[in-house]
């Protein structure tokens, strides 16, 4: 026999037994160890003990070769005082040890609240959708009000009448720029050495290699540096934002704000999404720049062009058009993270997995709400034809 | 003495309030005053709404029906722009303290000062030091809240909010999470500053000692009718209410020896035994 505990003595084996006598009455004789640990019957032991004797109408308990107990033992108790009384069978606790009866009578002392149990009933199909319906109707008159109201705390800001700490902006824009440096570093030569191996492959083929060139400068500065420092910043900064407001929201620091008359929305919104509206050009500057370098790594180490070449190249294909327009898509993204993450984080339900949830929506909202923004960019653009 | 004054106006007058969060009635037909200068205890249950109805009285949580008088306003009834500026009469202690986690203790209290003062810097961080050291935290003031133990983040919560010297103190679970020593110093606190600057105070509490060493004045809320069962000096309330659940609440439920109760067959047996 193997020892669920070693080092603890060997636990003797709860058992029962029940004697039925002619008069209906019926004697519970339980033995041995009930505990967590012991393998004991337990109720459902107790149960079918109770249900084979068809005659007993009273029950008393025998316990005097009960070794040990625990509250798996009183648990039984009870289910077997609710099974009595469902089968209208007497019990008499008075053969417990007095430590059981005292566990059980405080157990019974305070009876169910009227309607506190929740009923697990599952909504027909038709429920569902209209909860859905009007959920979806709560959160977006919230989020309108949200854009609203930031839109005016901006409004605000830009006429010297926004009211918060000059700090909370320089610590956003710490987070937000310089230590984020590092990793759109990294991103950002990896997607230009991609871009050129892609190109590469096709290009060779018919002698272009040159135009790798174009085609890394073209898509960095156009596309792929706003997006990828928008989604850099989705899951870096805005995520950031919202664990940092929900948590607030949790330690009712966000009430603290509003009834000293603060607008948590100028207080805690406008230095974030400032401090991305400022930091989030530059980024992307960064980004193409070393997108670009990236290119020319492939290019000039790889396929045979001089530094030259491929300098010029680039330089000759990408407008100044192109690149500031990649940088205003930017912004635009800036301030998608920032609100996204203030949204939720303010949104935030009071408890530790709601904040969890709470940065994890707003990633998810911040880079969804950038790819379909910049797929709108592309079809205005092309129908605009610029 | 022919020349009698009108009693003065209570300072807060609430009367038909209901809360609800959507349609989940929380607490209906509450109608209270507060006096001025009272200290006024807002008790009952665990779960009865008492940090909701706190919550209606400083501005966060609109009642569904009735009317919050401060003063001579409506205080829901208001526009915002003013109800916003007799919330800054208000000090608010929060169950948590929610003291800002990234400003020291100093910086906590001083923005309120910042905002609605025209001091200067150097002012104001006298004035906030001089704030801390009443609740005896001198030498405090450059520390972060999560570098303090609980019971002075509640305390620097108290100088926070008595910032604005306001007019009206709210407390929220004040000695919740505090040793007996603590929570006894937390009472004479306030009561002195009742006595001082004869602020009105209002304190969300279940903790029997303080009800009955500083209130005078205080709402019963129950939490299966959901609406207040008795409004009066808790001392009285605890000798002479016609309620039993408010006698047994007071009493830390020894008014009931004759209980009839929960009529189970094992309690008697337990009683039997024990």
């Amino acid at each position: 026999m193997t020892l669920s505990n070693p080092g603890l003595v060997e636990k003797r084996r709860g058992e029962i037994a029940l004697q039925a006598k002619e008069n209906g009455a019926g004697v519970l004789g339980v033995s041995g160890d009930w505990t967590l640990h012991s393998k004991a019957p337990g109720a459902a032991g107790m149960m079918s003990a109770i249900d084979a004797a068809e005659s007993v109408r009273s029950l008393t308990f025998e316990t005097s070769d009960l070794t040990m107990w625990d509250s798996t033992f009183v648990t039984a108790v009870l289910q077997v005082m609710e099974k009595a009384k469902v089968k209208g069978i007497e019990i008499d606790l008075g053969g417990l040890p007095s430590g059981a009866q005292r566990l059980v009578a405080l157990a019974s002392a305070v009876p169910e609240r009227q309607g506190a149990r929740r009923t697990t009933s599952r909504d027909g199909f038709l429920v569902a959708v209209g909860k859905g319906w009007l959920d979806f109707q709560k959160t977006s008159l919230a989020t309108i009000t949200f854009l609203g109201e930031a839109t005016i705390a901006l409004a605000r800001f830009s006429v010297g009448r926004a009211k918060f700490r000059r700090v909370d902006f320089m610590i956003a824009i710490e987070a937000c720029g310089p230590k984020a440096l590092p990793i759109v570093t990294l991103i950002s030569i990896l997607i230009g050495l991609i871009l050129a191996f892609v190109g590469a492959v096709q290009l060779r083929q018919f002698g272009a290699q040159i135009f790798v060139a174009d085609l890394v400068a073209i898509a960095m500065a156009r596309e792929m540096a706003a997006i990828m420092t928008g989604i850099i910043m989705a899951g870096r900064t805005g995520a950031a934002f919202a664990a940092q407001l929900g948590t607030m929201q949790v330690n009712e620091e966000i009430d603290a704000f509003r009834t000293l008359g603060f607008s948590p929305m100028e207080f805690l919104v406008l230095p974030r999404m400032l401090a991305l509206i400022v930091m989030m050009p530059l980024l992307c500057i960064y980004a193409n720049i070393l997108g670009i370098l990236g290119g020319a790594i492939v290019g000039v180490g790889m396929m045979g062009l001089t530094a030259t070449e491929y300098y010029v190249q680039t330089i000759n294909s990408v407008s100044l058009f192109d690149f500031a327009f990649g940088v205003f898509k930017g912004v635009i993204f800036g301030i998608v993270v920032a609100l996204a993450g203030c949204l939720k984080g303010i949104q935030s339900g009071r408890s530790a997995s709601a904040v969890g949830d709470a940065a994890t929506s707003a990633v998810v909202m911040s880079i969804v709400l950038i790819i379909v923004l910049d797929g709108l960019f592309a079809v205005v653009t092309s129908i605009l034809g610029i | 003495m022919t020349n009698i004054t009108p009693p003065p106006r209570p300072h807060i007058e609430v009367t038909g309030l209901d809360l609800r969060y959507g349609d989940f009635v929380i607490q209906k037909n509450l109608t209270f005053t507060v006096g001025r200068g009272d200290v006024f205890i807002i008790m009952g249950g665990s779960g009865c709404g008492k940090s909701t109805v706190l919550k209606c009285l400083i501005g966060l949580k609109p009642p569904a029906k009735g009317r919050v008088q401060i003063g001579e306003t409506d205080f829901w009834g208001a526009e915002q722009q003013q109800r916003e500026a007799m919330m800054r009469g208000f000090g608010v202690l929060y169950q948590s303290g929610a003291l800002w986690s990234s400003m020291t203790l100093a910086e906590n209290v001083g923005l309120p000062l910042g905002e609605y003062s025209n001091l200067s810097p150097a002012d104001i961080r006298e004035l906030s030091a001089m704030k801390l050291s009443l609740v005896g935290l001198s030498g405090f003031e450059d520390y972060y809240p999560s570098e303090i133990s609980g019971g002075m983040q509640k305390r620097a919560g108290i100088a926070r909010a008595m910032a604005l010297d306001p007019e009206i103190l709210f407390f929220d679970e004040p000695s919740a999470g505090l040793d007996p020593i603590s929570s006894k110093l937390l009472d004479d606190l306030i009561l002195e500053l009742r006595e001082s600057l004869g602020t009105t105070i209002v304190i969300v509490t279940h903790e029997l000692a303080s009800i009955f060493s500083i209130g005078n004045n205080s709402v019963f809320l129950d939490p299966i009718t959901k609406t207040m069962i008795a409004q009066g000096n808790p001392s009285e309330l605890r000798d002479h209410s016609p309620n039993d659940g408010v006698r047994e609440f007071l009493n830390r439920g020894k008014s009931h020896e004759d209980r009839s109760g929960p009529s189970s067959v094992s309690v008697k047996n337990a009683e039997a035994a024990t």
